[in-house]
């Protein structure tokens, strides 16, 4: 019997480490900092086998080398190299899941959609969508944070980008929550699950094809590199990766900034009377509670620091753990709101740096400094009722606040 | 002193533009770019080392003017 039917509890994650484990779901930081002591790259025999390096020199190290490692799967799931699966050095969600020399192609075809410039130029929608659903809050003194308000944010901003139509946040969410947090189901019972996702995409698709509009979706099905239009398997594979990971990624930053400004009084106080901090405070939101780890696949046995990596042993690459490792910043286990260095590797490292990451930035701000605009000051109703997303995607699914005077 | 971005390393992690917008700006891509031929003042000087302090990349150079 497999561990994907009865799921053990860790006990000792630097043999057997599951990033689905209540424990690392519920705080992995005191994992992270003990295994960075004594491994420091811990091992897991679950998901097929796989490694977690828990350095920011490591991680740095892998994000940084193509060679030895690919990025054709990207979340840990118990398939490795799954049958019918797009092939490298394309992937399934180009450019995220693309290696070079394709990487290049795939990854500047989108660059100029979310470079800083038309960035900037969504701040004012997105403002109006955080301005929408604080409004909707009424005069409520107690509400959920996450389900209220943070989770509304970027779901809105990119279905708006993507063209398609708002109403179907909640089934973006269902899509999300399955290719990210239900990442421990076992292979039948997961892949049917997709059908729905795969249906929606063909049938935006198939409607954008025959009302072409001033979209993202539109750009991807006409742009075209050396005069050739792009593959029908990657404007979709595209298209999904943009959904994906410009949702509960952005929505998790959100909700752990609030959770964070909830549980430190004295920090949200500074950012209410010094609004002149919001951009070093975003940085250390994005540093302290970096929401993203990726993954990557070994392409041939070789030795990493000393340890014997075998070809197809996942790596889980943990941007988050590399934020607080010691070695690379000074009081790194210290929330510190206006620290003035701080080279986060939130959005990643390397050639695959989040491509949203300018748009996940101008999100996070917007929402926050909107949000202590109309309450300047709230606490947590309820501590215990606080839960966090499981996966690789971490930030909190509820947080119960109360509104203070 | 001037300041440069090595263009190969740069990643387009936006930080320099942000912390020093009179000394970076960005292409259409995303990718950071020095103003003007980047000469520092003792007071720019600073600027240019935080947003080179700031760098997930240590894309950002600091050299003697030639």
């Amino acid at each position: 019997m497999s561990d994907i039917e009865t799921k053990r509890l860790v006990s000792d994650f630097a043999t057997d480490w599951d990033h689905t484990d209540p424990q690392w779901v519920n705080d992995p930081y005191p994992i992270w900092e003990d295994l960075r002591e004594r491994c420091p790259v811990a091992h897991t025999d679950r998901y097929g086998g796989g490694w977690f390096p828990t350095t920011h020199e490591m991680v740095s190290s892998i994000a940084n080398d193509t060679e030895h490692f690919t990025s054709h799967q990207v979340v840990v799931i118990h398939t490795k190299n799954p049958e019918g699966a797009p092939p490298a050095p394309m992937g399934g969600a180009p450019p995220i899941t693309s290696d070079p020399p394709f990487h290049r192609i795939a990854r500047r075809v989108i660059l100029p959609a979310f470079a800083p410039g038309p960035v900037n130029a969504l701040e004012g929608q997105v403002r109006a969508l955080c301005d929408k659903h604080l409004n909707a809050l009424g005069e409520a003194r107690e509400f959920d944070a996450a389900t209220n308000y943070a989770q509304f944010i970027s779901p809105g901003v990119i279905a708006k980008m993507l063209g398609f139509p708002e109403r179907d946040e909640d089934l973006f969410r269902e899509f999300v929550h399955l290719v990210l947090d239900l990442v421990d189901l076992e292979p039948a019972v997961r892949i049917p699950m997709f059908v729905p996702m795969t249906e929606y995409f063909t049938a935006q698709i198939e409607d954008h094809i025959a009302n072409p509009r001033d979209d993202f979706t539109s750009y991807l099905l006409n742009v075209e590199v050396n005069g050739e239009k792009l593959s029908p398997q990657h404007v979709r594979g595209t298209m999904v990766l943009t959904l994906v990971a410009g949702i509960d990624t952005t929505w998790s930053a959100i909700g752990s900034a609030i959770w964070h400004l909830a549980t430190h009084p004295e920090d949200l106080a500074r950012l209410v009377a010094e609004p002149e901090l919001m951009t070093r405070a975003v940085e250390e939101f994005l540093r302290f509670y970096a929401p993203v780890t990726m993954a990557r696949l070994v392409k041939e046995d070789f030795d990493f620091f000393g340890v014997p990596m075998k070809k197809d042993d996942w790596i889980l690459l943990g941007f988050p753990a590399a934020n607080r490792d010691p070695e690379a910043f000074e009081d790194a286990d210290r929330f510190i709101i206006d620290r003035a260095v701080n080279r986060h590797a939130a959005f990643g490292l390397g050639i695959h740096r989040c491509a949203g990451s300018n748009l996940a930035r101008m999100e996070l701000r917007v929402a926050i400094e909107e949000f202590i605009a109309r309450y300047p000051k709230f606490e947590l109703a309820d501590p215990s009722a606080v839960t966090w997303a499981q996966g690789q995607v971490r930030g909190p699914r509820s947080i119960p606040l109360r509104v203070l005077a | 002193m001037k300041v440069v971005i090595d263009g190969d390393i740069c990643q387009g992690q936006g930080r320099c533009f942000s912390i020093a917008p009179s000394l970076f700006d960005f292409d259409d891509l995303g990718n950071g770019v020095v103003l003007g031929d980047g000469t520092l003042s003792a007071e720019t000087l600073e600027l240019a080392r935080l947003a080179q302090a700031n760098c997930p990349e240590h894309a950002i150079f600091i050299v003697e003017s030639s």
